[in-house]
């Protein structure tokens, strides 16, 4: 059931002279690795970039300095840099995901310095420059980043490699998730979240991390069990129910989610977890029970801490207090008091409005945490519903993109973790952007490759060095582990079915 | 798995569609709420991104603003003098709002006046310029004289108002009252110290936010006997006519009700002169014309067309919320059954029970009758002037608003208020080479309590009328009256050497 654990030798593309590649590529020609146009749209990201970053000048100082297009250039390097490795080390990786990615990240570093000008212009300091202030710093971050996604890309030459590790960095990932649990609050609690370790200046948040480390466990391990909780015992309003003996490794998750939101008193990261495991079984297992006793389960934790924490208090307190506040956020002082965030939040995406502000003529100042867990406000303030709504389609490029290296990639390890990591993606998206525009209650989470900060920043980055890998696996007519075509190769045979791992094809 | 798979990808546009449908709702519909909300600190900031215009008193901004140094705003309003201007100006608060001028003339300050247009125009291309300026009626030497003597009253009060007005326009020119605070303390930009700051004002048991020269209004004792003099002038009598007093005055239907003088020694005789009985202040006389020949409707007549029982709207603060100016008040005069009810006539005669005024009330009293009869409208908004001081957009237009006495009648009033300075209780009062007229008065209020201590008062010089004053001292005992008159007299002197009169 399991791919071979073996890397999957890459021939270079020059000697890819045979073989069909796909429907796109006719036989007899060189398979199209489609490098051109992942560079052609870096490029293009990297115009739209300078030309956000002369608006914003203009907005916020009156004037575009003359050294506006530095940090852009500096994204522009590191961006090539990476388009030239993935070049190299997996020619067949997705064309978008690379230029996706860079158009956001640097959206970030533009808006990070904006805010450096609004936070220099309010203090009556001098502008940090372009290498001071978050923006910078998320300068430095982006390239230390992108330097370990090509690391990262270097070194796992085969997603299925990892799949070897997987008890290993699974129980990585839970000691990761665990040392803020258990160290003193001094050391490990931001904003009333307990989710970093504080080292001397620095912190790292090891979650975003662990997150990464948990998914190849849990794609592991679901490979391995799918055929024992794909079985069915009871057939229910027409959805078959698994055994009540198969429900532990879920009720385990679960109770370890609780854990993370009792403890570290974030909801965000809990919701993560457990909605990572429950989509990872249910795509392992294709029974929409798992779905149903998943969201069951996370909704009736959600209840039972609520009324816990109106009832008794205690460790449930926090979530209870958010949660009041996601209900009214403008009762009584409250939007001075604890609402602050949230109220904040929504009035500068309300003055926003639809067109925005304009680039570099909001308030960032008046948002409380702009830098990072606010970033998608204070962004959504100066371009508004439009801009905002555009940010969204990219991200949902990127998603679906990750979902379609799972589609197209063969062995189920790489089908379950690209489909996981693309999942978590939009998960992430949808817990920090439900939670600043008031869908859900709002939890510290930060917005993916937006807000500032290394950790974000990093494990991100390593996500997408490895959906690229599964998905160079996926559009390489020669690995053994690829489909045919990049749509998925449901009703087509594979190129070489003896050679491929025995597949459950469905 | 790629059912499953695929059935995620629509899991996720759901989830991304949930997003959107919400960002609409925020951004779209409920956009306008928010961006106007009260919470909302960016209407605050752009509002702080020009520099508000100055108020100015005598060529000196007595409000401005300036370039902050902490905060997010980029203007922070400074109140240069302080105390002694304090419940004219009002404040601009970041977080407690305005009052005063600041907030009668917040849009031109601001720059977003109707009478702007143009010069908004201009800044679309020339960039953001200062609001406007307001100059005040104001008159710096004899505010600030108000203020000064007020605080300095040798009753040792401290609780006072002063209020002074240019007889022939209706310019205020001075408006005090104590104790004042230093409005620099409520503008700070942090929360937090503005609202301790409001605390403390509040808790402060002689309340100083409290305009007592505008917004409080007491009993006024004998200045009422002003009016009563107009109203018997206007009832036939001269300054020449012979009319009933004595010691004591007990009006009809009273049980052992009975007026007194102040003093055995004022007009024990059985009948004074209308001039001798303004002269030495007169109870029983007045209190016995009122209930006998005048009766509550006369009275409350002539004291309505001297102003009582409506606001004088100041400026254009039509709606009153600005300055917060009382009305004053002669109450009822009358029984339960709605008849007459001479003890409450013959009492309210001489500013007692339920007659009520404030210190603007007793100056455009003395005012009118200074000004021949005519009441101007009160204003203290002069000139409003563009930040580069040239263009003028307003200048203030005198307009009478009452006339309650003829000319004559208003003359023999001034004959009879300067024989108050000069031969009776305003002594105090006097200044060389003026014609000082006035009317002390000394209100009981409270059992308890020491009596308020009155003086209106004008000076003119020739046939000109130059200044009208009230001084109003709370509880301030004997000697009250006395030394209110010798404020009054500072204040007008002030006023006179800084116009270059004397």
């Amino acid at each position: 059931m399991t791919a071979p654990a073996t890397p999957a030798p890459q021939p270079p593309p020059a000697s890819n002279a045979h073989g069909p590649a796909g429907q796109s590529a006719p036989a007899g020609r060189r398979p199209r690795t489609r490098r051109n146009v992942e560079l052609a749209l870096l490029v293009f990201a990297l115009m739209l970039l300078l030309g956000y970053m002369a608006a914003m000048e203009a907005g916020a100082l009156g004037e575009i300095s003359g050294d506006f297009w530095v940090p852009v250039a500096i994204l522009g390097a590191i961006f090539l840099c990476a388009h030239l490795v993935i070049r190299f080390l997996a020619p067949y990786a997705d064309p978008v995901l690379l230029p996706a990615v860079a158009l956001i990240n640097g959206i970030g570093v533009v808006y990070l310095r904006r805010v450096d000008l609004a936070r220099a212009d309010a203090a009556k300091q001098p502008d940090p420059g372009t290498f001071g202030g978050v923006g910078g710093k998320q300068l430095l971050w982006t390239l230390l980043a992108v330097a370990l996604a090509m690391g990262v890309l270097a070194i796992v030459r085969d997603h299925r490699a990892l799949s070897r590790y997987a008890y290993t960095l699974g129980l990585s990932g839970v000691v990761l998730v665990l040392i803020p649990v258990v160290l003193p609050a001094s050391l490990s609690e931001i904003n009333g979240a307990k989710l970093w370790i504080k080292v001397g200046g620095f912190s790292i948040q090891p979650g975003e991390f662990a997150k990464i480390m948990l998914l190849v466990f849990f794609a592991v391990y679901l490979v391995r069990k799918r055929e024992v909780l794909s079985l069915a015992s009871k057939r229910f309003m027409g959805i078959d129910f698994p055994r009540g003996r198969d429900l532990g490794p879920v009720v385990t998750v679960w109770l370890l989610s609780l854990m993370v939101l009792v403890v570290s008193k974030d909801l965000g990261t809990s919701l993560m977890y457990f909605g990572m495991f429950v989509v990872t079984l249910y795509i392992a297992t294709e029974r929409s029970s798992w779905l149903i006793i998943g969201l069951m389960l996370f909704f009736g934790g959600v209840f039972a801490a609520y009324f816990l924490g109106a009832a008794i208090g205690g460790p449930f307190a926090n979530f209870y207090q958010r949660a009041e506040i996601w209900l009214d956020p403008f009762s009584g002082d409250r939007p001075y008091d604890d609402g602050y965030q949230l109220v904040q939040s929504l009035l500068g995406l309300g003055t926003g409005g639809l067109f925005g502000a304009g680039p570099g003529k909001g308030y960032p100042t008046e948002i409380p945490e702009v830098h990072s867990d606010l970033i998608f406000a204070g962004i959504g303030e100066e371009i508004g519903l439009f801009g905002l709504t555009s940010l969204l389609v990219i991200y949902l490029l990127i998603v679906e993109r990750g979902l379609r290296a799972a589609l197209g990639v063969r062995d189920s390890f790489g089908k379950l973790f690209a489909g996981g990591m693309a999942f978590t993606v939009a998960l992430q998206l949808f817990v920090i952007i439900g939670g600043i525009t008031r869908l859900i209650p709002l939890t510290g989470q930060t917005t993916p490759f937006l807000s500032a900060g290394g950790s974000s920043l990093m494990s991100n980055w390593v996500l997408i060095a490895l959906l690229l890998r599964i998905s160079a696996a996926a559009r390489n007519p020669m690995s053994t582990s690829a489909t045919v075509g990049v749509s998925g190769g449901r009703g087509t045979p594979p190129a070489r079915l003896h050679e491929a791992p025995t597949e459950m094809i469905r | 798995m790629n059912a499953p798979l695929r059935r995620v990808g629509v899991v996720v546009l759901v989830l991304f569609g949930l997003l959107f449908a919400n960002l609409n709702w925020v951004q779209g519909v409920k956009a306008r709420d928010y961006r106007t909300s009260e919470y909302n600190g960016r209407v605050l900031q752009a509002e702080y991104e020009v520099e508000r215009g100055k108020v100015i008193v005598g060529g000196e901004a007595i409000a401005q603003s300036v370039p902050a140094t902490s905060g997010d705003l980029k203007y922070q309003r400074t109140y240069p003098k302080g105390a002694p201007y304090a419940h004219v100006v009002g404040y601009k608060s970041v977080v407690l709002g305005s009052t005063g001028i600041e907030k009668l003339e917040n849009d031109y300050l601001s720059g977003n006046a109707d009478s702007q247009f143009a010069d908004r125009v201009e800044e679309m291309f020339t960039g953001d310029k200062p609001g406007g300026n307001v100059v005040l009626s104001i008159s710096k030497a004899a505010q600030e004289t108000a203020y000064n003597e007020l605080r300095g009253n040798k009753s040792k009060v401290p609780k006072a108002a002063a209020v002074a007005i240019d007889p022939n326009t209706g310019a205020i020119l001075a408006a005090a009252s104590i104790p004042s605070y230093d409005p620099n303390t409520v503008v700070t930009q942090d929360r937090t110290a503005a609202l301790n700051a409001q605390t403390t004002l509040n808790k402060d048991e002689n309340k100083p936010l409290r305009n007592r020269a505008f917004s409080e209004r007491y009993p006024p004792g004998s200045t009422f006997k002003v009016i009563m003099s107009a109203a018997m002038l206007q009832n036939g009598e001269t300054p020449n006519s012979v009319l009933p007093a004595g010691p004591s005055y007990a009006p009809p239907q009273t049980n052992g009700f009975v007026i007194k003088n102040a003093a055995p020694s004022i007009c024990p005789d059985p009948t004074i002169t209308l001039i001798e009985g303004l002269t030495v202040s007169c109870n029983t006389m007045f209190a016995r014309y009122g209930a006998e020949v005048l009766g509550p409707d006369k009275i409350k007549d002539m004291a309505k067309k001297f102003g009582f029982e409506s606001v004088p709207n100041i400026d254009l603060d039509e709606k009153n919320t600005c300055f917060l100016v009382a009305s004053s008040e002669t109450g009822s005069m009358l029984t339960k059954e709605g008849k007459p009810d001479p003890p409450a006539v013959a009492q309210s005669s001489i500013g007692q029970r339920d007659v009520v005024m404030t210190p603007l009330q007793g100056a455009l009293i003395a005012a009118t009758v200074a000004n021949g009869g005519k009441q101007m409208r009160p204003y203290l908004v002069q000139q409003l002037k563009a930040a580069d001081l040239t263009t003028v957009h307003y200048t203030a237009q005198p307009k009478v608003i009452h006339e309650p006495i003829n000319g004559q009648q208003a003359s023999d009033l001034q004959q009879m208020m300067i024989s108050v300075v000069n031969n009776g209780s305003g002594k105090n009062a006097r200044i060389q080479g003026f014609q000082v007229g006035g009317k002390t008065g000394t209100a009981e209020n409270a059992t308890e309590a020491e009596s308020h201590g009155w003086f209106i008062s004008f000076a003119m010089k020739g046939n000109e009328p130059v200044i009208a004053t009230a001084v109003f001292l709370e509880n301030a005992g004997k000697g009250g009256s006395a030394e209110a008159a010798r404020i009054a007299g500072q204040i007008m002197k002030a006023y006179i050497g800084e116009k270059g009169l004397a």
